[in-house]
């Protein structure tokens, strides 16, 4: 009981210091900015892991994050070989093909209008299904490996990107591709020094989007088969054996994972699209 | 006009291309059975054919070719099949009756609703709460951010499980994963939209001594509609989504998500394509329900499309 009534005092302190840090005069500095959801986000698990303490919730139910940090750090080996082999063979694989094959189809595709015309509908279109399901078909084809789980992330990054970097070619001014013209640029020159510039920002919007897209398919698609090892396939037996914070601590790593992983995407486009308005804030 | 010449011949193209890659993809099972029914078939064992490649084995067995669009169990089966068993199990099939997908898209469907109306709901008074509070901007802004590049999905199997553990079962724990996946794409694109009126406007709403909720009704919440629509289609399709895979992990037997686990594991690849496009037809047509609402409700407010 003491618990619950610490969580509850907690909840409230830690609310009041976030309501002061936010209303004071300080509040637009850069310290403040990250310090306030740091504060949340602390509050949150102090709040968690004393109500599972409290209220006594079952270990099947609910494991508090000292349990999932300590199982966390107890079974890091086992974590590691689930994330190379879901993240860094399935999730990364399929998303450099993916997004590989899509920026060459959109190049090629944007030199003919009719192409475009017709593609642009129909890539809108697939990119709002649910792509997921094609999973149990390309396990059977792919087998359990990584593969078919690479192959599941092509297809989901595929139309995504393609719609974005197709967009972002279009981007130039007829002004601007004129001037290129009055240069006697070849179609090359003026698509590397003007319309693969102007199109980065689309490009890498759609790299951003494909991040998640890709962590999702790798980890889903091994619910429908998988090799004994894998993010997905840990996630689904642990659940099974009712370990949930083995499911926990995994679901810690996918979310690592896939901040990382769009962290460094928004890195690199940082570094390719200083120039644009919205980096340069 | 010349744009749905466009698209035709490019979905002309696409179901080609699927006739075309249907007849490597199925040869080896077709002339395995050719074999088994007596026919000449070049080379003639099994064994022989298996390092053989798809495209040499069509050369030499020309003959099979219209055998691999109509096998019973195909690795990859022609679209027509597709069609026909869709039709079969749609029209043909009572609406009650185990076998037809309108059975089991309604199924999928109410879940994939019901979650997707609490998580919008609560997603708008999420949005209300931050724009109106900073301290609630600030704690609670950037981890609905970051929400976003994380797999939350992969909780799904967990959800379904705790939930039967304490006794719920049913539509109610598929309908709590399709939520928190509408969720948080509903409070990022809510909170840009109750934000995208300028200073000027909010401006002329303080001259005229409008007090918040006045501010709210009448300028925050109708410039947000567009906001509010574009993340709605985004979150319906990630409903969708997670009411199907919320069916994979307890075996269940009913929704789209158990026929395609079925279908995999039966092998019953028809059955697996015909539930993948009645997902696929179900998402489009919720989508296109949403423009539709949009489309009346902007035209309504006397927005321009």
């Amino acid at each position: 009981m003491i618990m619950v009534v610490l969580a509850v005092v907690v909840w409230c302190g830690g609310w009041w210091l976030n309501s002061r840090l936010a209303n004071s005069p300080a509040s637009k500095t850069r310290a403040v900015q990250l310090f306030v959801p740091a504060i949340f986000g602390i509050t949150v698990l102090v709040v968690w892991e004393l109500l599972v303490r409290g209220l006594e919730v079952s270990l099947v139910i609910l494991p508090a994050p000292t349990v999932i940090a300590a199982r966390f750090a107890s079974s890091l080996p086992v974590l590691w070989e689930d994330f190379a082999q879901t993240i860094l063979k399935g999730a990364l694989g399929g998303y450099v093909i993916g997004c590989g094959a899509a920026f060459l189809t959109a190049i090629l595709v944007d030199r003919s209008d009719f192409l475009r015309r017709g593609l642009l509908p129909v890539g809108n279109f697939v990119a709002a299904l649910p792509i997921v399901g094609t999973a149990p078909i390309l396990v059977m084809w792919f087998g359990f490996d990584w593969q078919s789980k690479a192959a599941v992330v092509v297809v989901m990054v595929f139309f995504p990107m393609l719609v974005n970097t197709v967009a972002g070619l279009r981007e130039t001014s007829a002004m601007q591709r004129d001037l290129m013209q009055t240069y006697a640029a070849t179609y090359w020159q003026a698509f590397f020094k003007l319309r693969l510039p102007a199109a980065l920002p689309f490009v890498f919007n759609g790299l951003k989007i494909s991040t998640t897209l890709a962590l999702i398919g790798a980890i889903v698609a091994e619910f429908f088969g998988s090799p004994t090892v894998g993010m997905g396939f840990r996630i689904s037996t642990s659940v099974g054996q009712l370990a949930l914070d083995m499911v926990w601590a995994e679901i810690v790593v996918a979310a690592l994972a896939g901040s990382a992983f769009y962290g460094l995407v928004a890195l690199i486009e940082k570094s390719f699209t200083f120039w644009h308005p919205s980096q340069r804030g | 006009m010349k744009s749905l010449v466009a698209v035709l011949t490019v979905l002309a193209a696409i179901i080609a291309l699927w006739y075309a890659a249907c007849v490597p993809m199925n040869i080896k099972g077709v002339l395995d059975q050719a074999e088994r029914a007596g026919a000449e078939v070049t080379p003639a064992t099994a064994k022989a054919r298996r390092d053989m490649s798809e495209i040499g084995l069509v050369a030499n067995n020309s003959f099979a070719i219209g055998e691999t669009w109509v096998q019973d169990r195909p690795r990859l089966p022609a679209p027509h099949q597709v069609a026909v068993e869709l039709w079969e199990t749609t029209v043909e099939k009572k609406i009650t009756s185990k076998r037809s997908l309108i059975y089991h898209a309604q199924v999928t469907l109410s879940a994939t609703l019901l979650g997707f109306a609490i998580g919008t709901g609560l997603g708008i008074l999420l949005a209300v709460g931050i724009v109106h509070s900073r301290v609630m901007d600030m704690s609670v802004m950037p981890w609905a951010i970051v929400s976003q590049t994380i797999p939350i999905i992969a909780l799904a199997p967990m959800i379904i499980v705790v939930l039967y553990s304490i006794g719920v079962q049913g539509i109610i724990p598929k309908a709590v994963i399709s939520a928190y996946l509408s969720f948080f794409p509903v409070v990022v694109g809510m909170v840009k939209g109750l934000r995208a009126p300028d200073a000027m406007q909010l401006d002329l709403l303080k001259t005229y001594n409008a007090n918040t909720s006045q501010g709210f009704w009448k300028l925050r919440l109708p410039s947000s509609m567009p906001y509010l629509f574009a993340s709605l289609k985004i979150g319906i399709a990630a409903s969708l989504v997670g009411a199907i895979v919320g069916e994979l992990p307890t075996g269940a037997v009913a929704g789209l998500g158990a026929r395609l686990l079925a279908g995999s594991y039966y092998g019953q690849t028809v059955q697996i394509w015909s539930a993948l496009f009645a997902a696929a037809i179900l998402a489009a047509a919720l989508v296109a329900l949403l423009g539709l609402i949009e489309k009346l409700v902007l035209s309504r407010m006397g927005v321009r499309a």
